[in-house]
């Protein structure tokens, strides 16, 4: 994310290069402009920059041992990469001073994992939003009488606290919940949905979607509603079908809305905590089968805050690299750049012609995105 | 009972956003010892204040009422933090790190005793801060000791007891063997046998410490040092499991935290069950329990008596940055006092942490599971006392509960949990 931050910097020197010879538009500007941004920097820096660094820099210190005469905890001085390698390549200190694999029940044994489970609940999850997102929006999108109820009722889980959704869900998946006094009407044994690793897992991901689904809804929602009805008018007229009318016109013209809620879930999910930490704590299976990298992450505070900086570093790289993918190549529009801002080159070339080849012929998008990512790369 | 309840693993909802900012704004490194600071204002007199979990019960209002009508010119201000442990702790931990003057009194969980002490945070409970021990429960001032230093004066304490259907078992199981033994019996009735709380949380910690104290075996040894791998603990574990495995431990056992554990044996379900004492009054008084007059409650089955339970309850801790150390010192005292501690047994269902309180006949009348609470206190086993419990407790339950499933074997499990205490332990 930071990449596209500067981007847009770099572009506002661009545009305050230029009026060298005469004085331009915004000659003379310079200084009142620098103040007024000045407090927001500031509260940027203080409140982004400094916890940011702070973290980076603690993930370089060991977490402090004990004195063995006093009993008494010392500060543990330089760590140099042995938090990262706690980490990537799950090496435990041992009294001795050298490192051993971290053994199970440790939570450096647990970050591959962790990591595994948080991506396996951000595919399916944002997958399923997706196709139950387009199909509310589209219900949400119609004339119909009672359309206010409908709307209000599909909004509802999205109002509710997760913490809230979370305990509801919790009561629903007990082992005398509804859940299972369900599957025991139609004949199915009952589930450990807090214990086994695969009702676990699916517990999550069935509370998370029936949570989030109206947030993807609703910006879905917001995109079809700048869709004028005079296009799907003509499309009706050149005797277009429905399944046609949806491809060509309603997912084109989605598409920004559509790739910003996908980023959104997608950042969300992959960070996702308090869901999974109050419903099954992280466990299931052999102990971790819920842990998500923040579950980890809040765990890891508890008994050391240097490590913690350290995988909280390693979590927000992945993040930001993920955000970043999303932005330069999905379409995902979040940081609107002034048309004079796009910097010449391979970027605009790909910017325009994706947008060109989504609203005429949307099933030529992907190859055409596909070249356009290995020109602006290589530009 | 109420603060008993906190210590469940309740959840600090909400944290998980902005990881990063919390994790700096929760403060940095930590650690330093704090030698200097015990003398600062050591014989200083004034007022204090007094930092405890939300008072549900409010006899917490009312013990401060109680010194301050006595003490015009020491009063006492009573902080409330959060009903929910970990969020307690946190903000202890970031009260102590701003060098904080205000929290001159803390409430301490008998499982952070031993990090806030290393911490140098707590005023050692020694020299011109002598604190008499001799009227207190051993285990409970053995678990607010930490490397042979006392550092809190214990005030409440608990014990896990045995609920038991007297209507189909009369004489309640002594021992571990006859417990089972009784299982037939559940069989007959169609119900579960016995259960405790083995969900991947802090009171699977409890439970399955218990099961190894009780076959004789030990997490860590007096240094905190990992002890875990001995016959004994693997004796222990390899009970729940057998007993897991066969059905005595109903198969839903491990997705039970105290609460739902309590419904279930509330409901009927079970012929036995490994709770808190508040359950008790809940179980007699509830409006959807139905053994309200069919139970009744023994000291935990052992070998070849009481059994070890998980020691519970709170202590008060005099931090090292008060400035008024004196009265701070007197005040956590006088949470000791005999009246005290009726008034907390009597109003709060707190356990008293004075043996003495446990035979005061007008309490035994209105509470008549105090003899065996006082059984359960006595032979209890605190957890372990080490700086490291966050990653130490994680050891236990996340091997603890892989072998109670049948996930991987006892004796690997045994294997891991000292390999994993061991690192924790390592920094």
């Amino acid at each position: 994310m930071s990449t596209v931050v500067s981007g847009v910097e770099t572009g506002g020197a661009q545009r305050g290069a230029p009026p060298k010879p005469g004085r331009g538009l915004n000659a003379g500007q310079g200084h009142a402009a620098a103040w007024l941004v000045a407090p927001t920097i500031l509260l940027l820096g203080v409140v982004i920059v400094y916890p940011l660094v702070k973290a980076v820099v603690m993930s370089f210190q060991k977490d402090s041992g004990l004195d063995p005469t006093t009993g008494l905890f010392v500060q543990g001085g330089a760590a140099g990469l042995s938090n990262y390698k706690h980490w990537l390549l799950e090496q435990c200190a041992t009294p001795g001073g050298g490192t051993v694999d971290c053994p199970p029940g440790n939570l450096g044994s647990q970050f591959y994992d962790a990591l595994w489970v948080t991506v396996f609940f951000t595919v399916v999850t944002v997958c399923v939003e997706v196709v139950l997102g387009l199909w509310f929006a589209t219900i949400m999108n119609r004339d119909f009488r009672g359309r206010g109820l409908v709307r209000a009722a599909i909004l509802v889980p999205w109002a509710i606290p997760t913490a809230v959704t979370a305990k509801l869900w919790l009561y629903i998946f007990a082992y005398e919940g509804i859940a299972n006094r369900t599957l025991s009407v139609v004949g199915m044994p009952h589930v450990l949905w807090t214990g086994d690793a695969w009702p676990a897992r699916f517990a999550v991901i069935i509370a998370d979607v029936w949570k989030t689904t109206p947030f993807m809804a609703l910006l879905i929602l917001a995109g079809l509603q700048v869709i004028s009805h005079e296009v799907y008018e003509a499309a009706a007229i050149d005797g277009a079908n429905r399944w046609q009318t949806f491809l060509r016109i309603t997912l084109p013209m989605i598409k920004v809305p559509l790739m910003v809620a996908i980023l959104f879930r997608t950042l969300d999910v992959l960070r996702i905590f308090d869901l999974p930490y109050i419903l099954t704590q992280g466990g299931g299976g052999s102990g971790h089968a819920t842990t998500t990298l923040s579950i980890l992450v809040i765990n890891q505070i508890r008994a050391g805050f240097n490590a913690a900086s350290a995988l909280s570093t390693i979590v927000f790289l992945i993040i930001a690299f993920v955000a970043f993918l999303f932005i330069r190549f999905g379409g995902a529009d979040v940081v609107q750049r002034p048309p004079t801002a796009r910097r010449p080159g391979g970027r605009r070339v790909f910017r325009r012609r994706a947008r060109v080849d989504g609203t005429a012929a949307p099933t030529e998008a992907a190859p055409a995105d596909a070249t356009a990512t290995t020109v602006g790369a290589g530009g | 009972m109420a603060l008993q309840r906190l210590r469940r693993g309740l959840v600090p909802a909400g944290l998980g956003a902005a990881v990063l900012t919390a994790l700096t704004a929760c403060g940095g490194g930590g650690g330093g010892g704090g030698g200097g600071q015990s003398s600062v204002g050591a014989s200083a007199r004034g007022p204090i204040t007094y930092v405890t979990g939300k008072d549900n019960t409010g006899i917490q209002s009312q013990l401060v009422a109680m010194w301050n009508a006595a003490h015009p010119n020491e009063k006492v201000t009573l902080k409330e933090q959060s009903d929910q442990a970990d969020q307690q702790h946190d903000d202890i931990v970031q009260h102590m790190q701003a060098k904080d003057a205000s929290y001159d009194v803390v409430t301490v969980d008998v499982i952070w005793t031993a990090e806030f002490a290393a911490k140098g945070w707590l005023v050692p409970l020694k020299d011109q801060f002598a604190l008499d021990t001799s009227k207190l429960l051993a285990p409970t001032v053995s678990a607010a000791t930490y490397h042979g230093t006392l550092y809190a004066a214990p005030f409440a304490s608990d014990g896990g007891l045995l609920f038991y259907r007297s209507d189909l078992v009369p004489t309640p199981p002594k021992t571990l063997d006859e417990m089972w033994a009784d299982c037939a019996i559940a069989k007959k009735n169609n119900m579960g046998c016995y259960t405790g709380q083995f969900f991947k949380y802090e009171g699977l910690t409890v439970n399955a410490s218990e099961a190894i104290n009780t076959m004789g075996g030990k997490v860590v040894d007096d240094k905190g040092k990992s002890a875990v791998d001995s016959p004994q603990a693997r004796k222990g574990l390899q009970m729940l499991a057998d007993h897991y495995q066969n059905g005595d431990i109903p198969k839903e056992a491990i997705t039970y935290t105290e609460e739902p554990s309590r419904s279930a044996f509330e409901a009927g379900k079970l012929l036995f069950l490994r709770n808190w004492t508040y359950v008790y009054n809940l179980a007699k008084t509830d409006g959807s329990s139905v053994v309200k007059d069919k139970f009744k409650v023994a000291p935990l089955p052992g070998v070849s008596g009481p059994g070890a339970s998980s020691l519970g309850g709170h202590s008060g801790a005099v931090s090292v940055y008060s400035t008024h150390k004196a009265t701070a010192f007197d005040f956590v005292k006088f949470l000791e006092g005999d009246a005290q501690q009726k008034f907390i047994m009597d109003k709060g269902s707190l356990a008293p942490v004075v043996a003495a309180t446990y035979n005061d006949p007008a309490l035994v009348a209105k509470y008549p599971y105090l003899p065996t609470l006082l059984t359960s206190i006595q032979n209890a086993v605190p957890r372990p006392v080490t700086p490291f419990y966050p990653a130490v407790t994680k050891a236990i339950q996340d091997n603890s509960y892989a072998a109670i499933k049948g996930d991987k074997s006892v004796d690997q499990a045994v294997k891991d949990m000292n390999a994993a205490i061991t690192a924790a332990s390592a920094g």
